[in-house]
């Protein structure tokens, strides 16, 4: 994949350290505001090469709609997921049918990948066991199908239509 | 008002999640379903507890600047929890903690397999 | 309603039981997992007691508390996987 210009993925930095320092300080004070920016173009110019591939190109307005909406969604397959396991771990007979499964992404991307991994980690009876290029293996609370399709079809396919706008 | 209600009823979402996590830590035959249980309630737990003090702050301290730093901290956990559960699992599999016995497949320790044969392979062919 | 102090109350029970399964084992893992689930309810055990106490400075404390509890976990994991 091509790399953005060096500006653009300066500026994608210093803006990214900024957001998360008017976090921290929470407060609009013309001091801290200052010392927030100085900060941040001081940081970004020492960490942009590491930081992103992309630059700008994330602020993309579909991909921030996409995020947007991924968020709540994940939210909430993420409480269905608890009250699952809720349900396993309080249920007398422990109903569990535990296996490693294998999957596989169409995704490409590393920040992609690595999105994807986390969460299938914090959704319904899954733990992402490694990672070998697309392919990804999956410990399933209660695997339903073994096979490397059917997986794929109840774990991944519901994140990736998702992601793939985000990150692709 | 409202703040304080919605906040202390986050807290106790969150709250009993956290004592759901420890319960599956306890009840669990094996160290990957203790994973299974406790990682996920623990995380969601850790969001309804910061984010339902940042809330309920508003009413109970009377100020706004506890609401975007408890974000900071709940995105936090949320970003490097499943990254140390990864961790966790995997450091299981390779120190060589078997699956519980009724478990259905095992598709990692064949993959692990083929590669191992393929190496010898290749390691027999150089000599 | 209920009142912080029960939530505290609770909080600290949770992680206890999980102090159990730290001390039974069997594996070294197994006493790992307690020892992620005791930080992670820690950390909200902490943010609970900044609102108890009215103090936003224990905010940052747990921040913290987080970061490093996080990067000693996957310490431990990468030792035993093999490969510091």
């Amino acid at each position: 994949m091509e790399e953005a210009s060096r500006i653009s993925r300066y500026l994608y930095t210093v803006i990214v350290l900024f957001v998360i320092w008017l976090f921290l300080t929470s407060s609009l004070d013309p001091q801290e505001l200052i010392i927030g920016a100085l900060f941040s173009l001081i940081v970004a110019a020492l960490t942009y090469e590491v930081f992103t591939e992309k630059g700008l190109a994330n602020l993309h307005p579909k991909r921030i709609a996409y995020a947007a909406a991924y968020v709540p969604y994940f939210l909430w397959a993420m409480i269905m997921a608890n009250l699952d396991v809720a349900y396993r771990v309080l249920h007398p007979k422990r109903p569990i049918n535990p296996g490693i499964v294998e999957c596989k992404t169409v995704l490409k991307n590393n920040v992609g990948k690595l999105t994807l991994a986390n969460s299938i980690t914090l959704t319904p009876g899954t733990i992402t066991l490694d990672v070998k290029g697309d392919r990804y293996f999956i410990h399933w609370i209660d695997v339903k199908d073994a096979t490397v399709e059917g997986a794929s079809e109840n774990i991944t396919k519901p994140f990736e239509k998702f992601l793939k706008v985000i990150f692709e | 008002m409202i703040a304080e209600i919605v906040g202390e009823f986050l807290v106790l979402f969150g709250t009993v999640f956290y004592f759901l996590s420890s319960l599956g830590l306890i009840r669990m035959p094996d160290v990957y379903n203790r994973m299974q249980t406790a990682t996920k309630s623990a995380t969601l737990g850790s969001l309804g507890v910061i984010i339902g003090v940042g809330i309920w702050a508003i009413g109970r301290v009377g100020s706004y600047a506890w609401l975007p730093k408890t974000l900071v901290i709940a995105v936090f956990l949320l970003l490097t929890n499943p990254i140390s559960a990864h961790a966790l699992i995997r450091a299981a599999y390779k120190s060589g903690i078997p699956l519980w016995e009724g478990s259905v497949v095992d598709k990692y320790g064949e993959y692990l397999k083929k590669e191992k044969e393929v190496s010898d392979e290749t390691k027999e062919g150089e000599q | 309603m209920i009142g912080i102090n029960v939530y505290l109350a609770v909080i600290v029970v949770a992680t206890l039981l999980s102090m159990y399964r730290f001390f039974r084992g069997p594996t070294t893992v197994d006493r790992l997992i307690a020892v992620d689930i005791m930080t992670t309810i820690t950390t909200g055990l902490m943010v609970l007691f900044a609102l108890y106490y009215k103090r936003a400075i224990f905010l940052d404390v747990a921040l913290v508390y987080a970061v490093l509890a996080f990067l000693g976990v996957i310490a431990f994991a990468r030792y035993l996987e093999g490969g510091v």
